[in-house]
């Protein structure tokens, strides 16, 4: 008998997108802390975007008599230099926070991968492009590249997003440059060639649907980075300024009173630390999960 | 030599990239830099004399050029603000940035190594727990919140270190670069625990470290000798890969500390406009990342003979 797989045991063709969600979904919530942080996640996000219907006093309403009062009852964080509620800002704070995490990984892994995919599948000039801009912007530190570009277009949420942005495509630019090299010469790529398919739709749904787990962990990894360096950002008052609250303004403005308030710089601290802890517990959990390779040492151990 | 030469000319292209890069990136600026320095009520005369003499006024490859011919004679132009050379400005700030930098590397390394060993060590013990949410910590919290707390706790409170600046003699300079290192390097010490308890554990299971067990070396010369020499590899990618991290926040650092350095000019110059300064930060750090990543490249081969041959 000719070895070789016969036509009979030909198996069909296994459904990617809900398999990797049955694995997620059986792995995920076993784990007490990254159920826990999911929870917190949905929670920050939920927040974010209710914050204009809630009960809560404005964030930029200043007031000379209510200054720098420490938490109490009529204002649960305190007040500030200005006399405007700590917990009011803090909430509001994480809009920012929430909006720029999306924005960037959004633009960033949309156009990494588009880049990625078509150098990592074509040949020639294109390809070397760009792997070139690629090289190029690796060189700059994110922080850095993201300053010069909000001062060249100037502060504000839409410029911290394409400034942040911009370092962080060259990451999924790498990635899925990788997974289409690595299938590019596959039968099934061939076979939809010889199909007659058009290049678009091999890139998309054979090239990509194969190589998309580490965009998905990428995005998932990424979301506390861009939170993190919008947060350095506004701390150095480049960002989101003033009056709009954000985490790393709100730091910013503590850190001049330091001492005689440690509450302006603690609320906003540990509200940003303990997003970006419950982001990055959740995108390792998903890293295990959709990575064979990792899951198998966590199993195994 | 000829790794090193290779290394060489393939990062000569990628810096005349970010050249250009940093070119486009400094002339989309609003405004015009010579109403902004002169100020609005300039007459239109004396705009155009310093257009003229800060060479805007030419077409843009004109002024590529004589940028790119300024970077090679290492002139990186005039300050606007500061009236003084801009190479002047960046080398004075580059060693305070690079001493911050190589001791945020350091104290990754003291405290991501022995951890990340002790993690793999006791692998599913309360330590390995212990070791991984610290992990967690490092890369979760940023860079001016460790700041903020380590002023607070050391310099406010006990006042153990100095507050602001970067001292004068070499033990205030050590002194004043404690807490900042501490600071810049706990993001990098969570990243190399990680992939050190990583390594470690697949090293562990090598015959190699079975052989040496095998023949009767104590287990402390089985991990210093075998196991961690092995594990290095992967440790200074991680390291390589952070550089850029690491000189971000080593430029926040400087502000949270008042340290002089590449991001107190960077600063400095964004609030003054001054805008052939900040393209000669960034043109600087993007160097430095670089060499700093050629010079990993070239530890390995210290670390590892088997990678000197390719």
């Amino acid at each position: 008998m000719s070895p070789g797989p016969s036509p009979g045991r030909r198996r069909a063709p296994i459904p990617i997108v809900p398999g990797r969600c049955a694995r997620a979904a059986r792995i995920l919530p076993r784990r007490t802390p990254v159920l826990g942080s999911g929870l917190f996640v949905l929670l920050v996000v939920a927040l974010a975007l209710a914050v204009p219907a809630l009960p809560l006093q404005s964030p930029t309403a200043q007031s000379v008599v209510r200054r720098l009062q420490a938490p109490s009852a009529g204002h649960l964080l305190g007040t500030d230099r200005l006399g405007r509620d700590v917990l009011s800002r803090a909430v509001w704070g994480s809009r920012v926070s929430i909006a720029v995490g999306a924005a960037v990984v959004a633009i960033s892994a949309l156009v990494g991968t588009v880049a990625g995919l078509v150098s990592g599948y074509s040949r020639g000039l294109a390809s070397d492009l760009v792997v070139r801009v690629v090289d190029v912007l690796q060189a700059f530190p994110a922080l850095i590249l993201a300053m010069a570009v909000v001062t060249a277009l100037g502060p504000g949420l839409q410029t911290v997003v394409w400034g942040i942005s911009l370092g962080f495509v060259p990451q999924f630019a790498r990635v899925t440059r990788a997974a289409a090299l690595a299938v590019r010469e596959r039968d099934y790529v061939e076979a939809a060639r010889a199909a007659g398919a058009s290049t678009w739709r091999i890139l998309v749904r054979h090239v990509l649907v194969n190589g998309i787990d580490p965009v998905i962990v990428l995005c998932t990894l990424l979301i506390p980075s861009a939170i993190l360096t919008e947060a350095m950002l506004s701390f150095l008052g480049l960002g989101i300024t003033e009056p709009t609250p954000t985490w790393g303004n709100m730091i910013d403005n503590g850190r001049l009173v330091l001492r005689e308030a440690p509450w302006l710089t603690l609320f906003p601290s540990v509200a940003l630390v303990l997003t970006v802890v419950a982001f990055n517990l959740v995108g390792d959990a998903i890293r295990d999960a959709l990575d064979p390779r990792v899951q198998e040492m966590w199993v195994t151990g | 030599m000829r790794h090193l030469s290779r290394r060489l000319s393939q990062i000569v292209p990628t810096m005349l990239g970010a050249l250009v890069l940093v070119f486009l990136v400094m002339r989309v600026l609003p405004g015009d830099p010579a109403i902004s320095l002169l100020g609005t009520a300039a007459t239109p005369e004396a705009v155009a004399v310093l257009r003229r003499e800060l060479g805007v006024d030419r077409p843009l490859p004109a002024q590529f050029g004589a940028y790119l011919a300024g970077v090679l004679r290492l002139d990186l132009g005039q300050s606007l603000a500061l009236r003084a050379p801009v190479t002047q400005l960046v080398t004075d700030a580059v060693p305070h940035t690079l001493l911050l930098t190589l001791g945020g590397t350091l104290v990754a390394a003291a405290i991501g190594v022995p951890l990340g060993t002790a993690a793999a060590l006791r692998r599913g013990t309360w330590l390995d727990y212990v070791a991984s949410t610290g992990a967690l910590l490092g890369v979760s919290v940023p860079v001016f919140v460790w700041g903020l707390l380590l002023l607070l706790a050391f310099s406010l409170h006990w006042r153990v270190f100095p507050t602001a600046g970067a001292g004068a003699t070499p033990a205030e300079v050590l002194r004043a670069l404690v807490l900042p290192s501490i600071a810049t390097g706990l993001f990098l010490a969570g990243v190399v625990s990680r992939i050190t308890r990583a390594s470690v554990l697949q090293m562990l299971g090598q015959d190699y470290a079975r052989t040496a067990r095998a023949k009767g070396l104590a287990e402390a010369a089985v991990i210093g000798r075998h196991v961690l020499r092995n594990a290095i590899i992967p440790i200074l990618t991680v390291i390589g890969l952070n550089v850029g991290t690491l000189l971000s926040g080593a430029v926040v650092a400087e502000t949270v500390f008042t340290r002089p350095g590449l991001g107190r000019l960077a600063l400095e110059a964004i609030l003054a406009r001054d805008y052939p300064v900040i393209q000669g930060v960034v043109l600087v750090s993007s160097f430095a990342v670089l060499l700093l990543n050629l010079l990993v490249d070239l530890l390995y081969g210290v670390a590892d003979p088997r990678v000197r041959g390719t």
